[in-house]
């Protein structure tokens, strides 16, 4: 399958793996990959969601009411302990970003070819599987996240305190012009650098695969099934760390001037 | 990038919103009541903890009160039997007493009897030695008052 591909030509392999599915032009094209398996995903968790919901057990949770539990509770515990006042949206959120960018990680495990080669059967030539390889994916929650922020600075502090912040933060009234360039970039930074980690690790990860892919068959085992454990370490922890980010980054917003 | 942000963008707001409506919400809802109903069953365990060891102090006071009761009723008893004893005791010497004060009475009027008789029978004998004595007649109306008063010393 992909020795056919890969051993003519890497570099086209690789570029190939790595193209949209899209439809449209200019800015108005379309990850169809990445929306179809953003949404698969997304699906799976709506249903998970509503059947655990609905039917929920108080006396003898099992399956995946457990799981969930005790991922809704690690979150919430999380939340709490970062968070300097109570927010119900936070909770959810803070979830829905965890798991669903856990999931969509996931599918990087997914091994490379499988999908594609399916799909070219199906007569679709391009199809990228992870969604998190897609910074259009990663900075959709980010700036989601980003708005948030910049909502609740304003419902906390006000649209004047907000303002004050960029003025007076970091150096005082009197170096306001700079105030206004650092304060600016240190809040255009966040949703940036939140979307771009999230998608510059799992790119990087779905290029070792690819790399490993081009090696022997009988060879790919040993570096694949290695990259492929660590790699259950990585997904774990870029998903963590968007959520922990993204309850921080909120916690900020909700604390008054004096404590920023 | 490209639309593709914006449909993602709509896809997370729908997201968040049905985990928070469907998943969230019950879950954390149920989690309370869960740890209401758990610390409601502690709360009653240690209320029923409390309460057994009230009865087994309480059980523990009956059974020392009624211990006290038992020895109680034993040291009367004893005392009574002691009483009925002593009673018996007297009582059987009174009775005793009484049966040999009649006995004595008894005696002393058989005795009287006796002598009675024995003084009649000697005044009888005398009369009839002193007859074989004087192998005559002795007038007995004219020496009646001699006889008598022998009679009367024996």
């Amino acid at each position: 399958m992909s020795e056919s591909v890969g051993s003519d030509d890497p570099v086209g392999y690789i570029q190939h793996h790595l193209t949209n599915l899209t439809v449209g032009e200019g800015f108005w094209t379309l990850n169809i990959d990445t929306l179809f398996f953003g949404w698969l995903i997304g699906g799976l968790l709506v249903f998970l969601a509503w059947r655990v919901g609905r039917n929920l057990d108080p006396g003898k949770p099992t399956g995946v009411q457990n799981l969930l539990e005790g991922i809704l509770e690690f979150v919430d515990r999380m939340v709490k302990d970062i968070f300097p006042v109570t927010n119900p949206l936070i909770g959810p959120l803070a979830l829905t970003v965890f798991m669903w960018a856990f999931l969509m990680n996931a599918m990087d495990l997914i091994p490379v070819d499988l999908l594609p080669t399916i799909a070219r059967h199906l007569g679709v030539h391009y199809l990228k599987v992870v969604p998190t390889t897609d910074p259009n994916a990663t900075l959709g929650m980010s700036i989601m996240v980003f708005a948030l922020v910049v909502y609740y600075n304003i419902k906390v502090k006000g649209l004047v305190g907000y303002i004050k912040t960029f003025l007076t933060h970091p150096f005082g009234i009197w170096l306001f012009p700079i105030n206004i360039v650092m304060t600016l970039s240190e809040e255009l930074a966040k949703p940036l650098s939140l979307g771009l980690r999230l998608f510059g690790n799992l790119f990087a990860g779905e290029l070792v695969f690819l790399l490993v892919a081009l090696l022997p068959w009988w060879i790919q085992f040993i570096p694949g099934g290695a990259w492929a454990i660590f790699h259950i370490l990585i997904i774990t922890l870029q998903a963590f760390i968007f959520m922990v980010l993204t309850i921080m980054y909120l916690a900020l917003a909700h604390q008054s001037q004096d404590g920023h | 990038m490209n639309a593709t942000l914006i449909g993602q963008l709509i896809t997370f707001a729908v997201l968040v919103w049905f985990i928070n409506h469907f998943l969230w919400e019950p879950i954390t809802g149920m989690l309370e009541n869960r740890k209401k109903r758990i610390a409601d069953g502690l709360a009653a365990g240690e209320k029923g903890r409390h309460e057994l060891e009230l009865a087994e102090k309480r059980a523990v006071d009956q059974i020392k009160k009624a211990k006290g009761q038992a020895n109680e009723i034993i040291s009367q008893a004893q005392r009574r039997a002691g009483e009925i004893v002593e009673e018996g005791k007297e009582n059987a010497r009174a009775e005793g007493d009484r049966l040999l004060v009649a006995a004595r009475a008894v005696i002393d009027q058989e005795m009287q009897q006796a002598r009675e008789q024995l003084k009649s029978e000697v005044a009888g004998l005398a009369v009839t030695g002193a007859e074989q004595i004087l192998l005559r007649e002795v007038n007995r109306a004219a020496h009646k008052d001699i006889l008598d008063k022998l009679a009367a010393q024996l």
